[in-house]
């Protein structure tokens, strides 16, 4: 039970940060219906950026700045692979990811992984200060991230525009005859994404002190499972936008302490990841499978009143 | 006023399913008119009001609008002068957003879309009395996402959100075709509202050639892609179904018992 509490505030800040991807994948998978798989390799990208950047000398928020922007410009390139060249939108996200797994390795000097030291760099979180109740404590400066942008992304998605790119994603027909330019549109809500992704993945290596290129790897599942997660769990009872978004991060908390809990339990972390994805898969499954029962029911009924 | 030159479509061109759906299609829309459209199943009724939206771009020829060419004009930027309404009651809406949303995006059509916030309060209120002065019920539910509205007052809604901003033209897409006899009527007595308050001109597809007679002042007959009946004013007043049923065997050259199936 001690070690249970002493691993759950690391396991809370790891939610966190994640929380900022889940949002990300929120907007594409939710608000504008796509499935991009960019995700997997902006994350990493957000990392790389953000650890050479500190290790050249810059300011950590600036480095997290430029990270956001070069996680737009991938997602730039994604969108513009689906609307300008008729690529479906999942292999529009491949085809980044994969390039970006180059890009990346560009980014970090042809070396897998990079360091980044909490000694020498003013990083805005690492897992070293998890344990204390100080202000370095990164749980609180993530809580902090999380509510400024949950606030900015509530706002942004009441505007005109913000309302046009929710159109978009709801009903594309619907949308172009208002005189949306849905295109341009997935476009800006692909970038958003992966600009948030990015800074999730650049949190995410100072947290752990260092940049790996395989770090985004399964991102997506992890993403999915913590948007899945909220809804489960919140759906029922939070109903407006901003709530949504708090949902998801909640979410991702949820992921990763049970995450913990099972690896203390004893489960072998190279399964992890088929677990995660199971989990994902029955989840996405459930209303599914529910449409088809109550459809099967429904058809009984209609037999029924027939004879 | 909307003129089409000439124009050509063809669909799933070099396969088995090439079809020519609009064979040199000439059609000259003056202001003020309310067009119905009628036409047996693949006249081409439907592609001739989406060459007019955009939604594909035609083979050839021209649609020139009030003297401006527009046929390589993308269809979201067409929208600012076209309110239309579709078949499917689906279609018009997006259901996973409020009533006064749907209809805040519907009244920003042709106008750029920037940071400030998409709904003001004194929409509200003006959304408020425009629902209620069209009776629907809908005036209480402002916060409901269209999601769970019947088929009917979808559709209804649609067809307020396409003229909430007075279009230049009206385009109805068998826009009663999906709904059940009385709400059809409801919908339909809605539309000839708007569009003789609003003076909209006006194409609207039918089926049901009893309210393509009753309602516009011209009657438009199509077959194989091309006008082939056109008739206005009094003459149109006078039809009765039965003329209209001669008049397409005579200019279409199909045997009339096929066609009363597929028009009445």
């Amino acid at each position: 039970m001690t070690s249970l509490l002493n691993a759950l505030p690391g396991a809370v800040s790891q939610g966190l940060i994640w929380g900022i991807m889940a949002i990300g994948v929120y907007i594409t998978f939710r608000v504008l219906d796509i499935a991009d798989l960019t995700v997997d390799g902006s994350l990493a990208t957000g990392g790389a950026t953000c650890i050479m950047l500190i290790r050249a000398g810059l300011n950590p928020w600036v480095a997290l700045l430029i990270a956001f922007a070069v996680g737009m410009i991938a997602g730039f390139v994604t969108g513009i692979l689906h609307t300008k060249c008729g690529i479906p939108a999942i292999l529009a996200g491949i085809l980044t990811q994969l390039s970006l797994y180059s890009i990346n390795l560009r980014i970090m000097e042809s070396k897998a992984n990079q360091p980044v030291s909490v000694d020498k760099y003013p990083l805005l979180v690492s897992s070293r200060h998890v344990g204390g109740f100080t202000l370095k404590n990164p749980i609180f400066l993530m809580i902090i991230i999380a509510i400024v942008l949950i606030t900015v992304l509530y706002w942004f998605f009441g505007t005109e525009k913000g309302c046009s790119i929710r159109a978009t994603g709801a009903n594309s027909n619907m949308a172009r005859a208002q005189g949306i330019n849905t295109n341009s549109n997935k476009i800006l809500g692909l970038m958003l994404s992966n600009g948030l992704v990015a800074v999730s993945g650049a949190l995410l290596a100072q947290y752990q002190g260092s940049a790996d290129v395989n770090m985004g790897r399964g991102a997506i599942v992890i993403g999915l499972a913590a948007v899945i997660i909220g809804e489960v769990i919140f759906g029922k009872i939070f109903k407006q936008f901003w709530l949504t978004l708090l949902a998801v991060v909640i979410g991702a908390v949820i992921y990763y302490v049970v995450l913990q809990l099972v690896l203390m339990m004893g489960l072998n972390t190279n399964d992890l990841k088929m677990l995660t994805a199971v989990i994902v898969a029955i989840f996405l499954a459930i209303p599914f499978w529910k449409n088809k029962i109550a459809g099967k029911r429904l058809g009984k009924k209609e037999a029924s009143k027939d004879a | 006023m909307l003129e089409l030159i000439n124009v050509n479509k063809t669909f799933n061109v070099g396969t088995a399913n090439e079809k020519k759906a609009l064979d040199n299609l000439s059609l000259t829309l003056n202001d003020e008119d309310f067009v119905t459209v009628i036409g047996g199943n693949g006249a081409g009724k439907s592609t001739m009001l989406n060459a007019i939206a955009g939604t594909f771009r035609i083979d050839s020829g021209s649609i020139i609008l009030d003297g401006m060419n527009i046929t390589s004009l993308p269809e979201h930027k067409r929208a600012a002068f076209l309110g239309r309404v579709f078949q499917d009651p689906q279609m018009g809406t997006a259901p996973s957003m409020m009533i006064e949303e749907n209809m805040a995006l519907a009244a920003r059509r042709g106008q750029r879309r920037g940071l400030s916030w998409g709904i003001s309060e004194a929409e509200r209120t003006q959304y408020y009395e425009l629902l209620k002065s069209f009776d629907l019920g809908l005036e209480d539910r402002m916060t409901t996402k269209v999601g769970i509205l019947s088929g009917g007052q979808r559709q209804a809604l649609t067809l307020l959100m396409a003229t909430i901003k007075k279009p230049k033209f009206l385009l109805l897409d068998e826009h009663t075709a999906a709904l059940d006899p009385k709400t059809a009527a409801k919908v339909l007595a809605l539309s000839e509202e708007i569009v003789t308050r609003e003076k909209l001109t006006t194409l609207m597809i039918t089926h049901n050639m009893k309210d393509a007679i009753r309602y516009g002042n011209r009657l438009v007959m199509m077959d194989e892609g091309r006008i082939v009946l056109d008739i206005s004013g009094e003459a149109k007043k006078k039809l009765t179904v039965a003329e209209l049923l001669a008049k397409f065997s005579e200019a279409s050259g199909h045997d009339e018992t096929s066609d009363k199936m597929l028009l009445s």
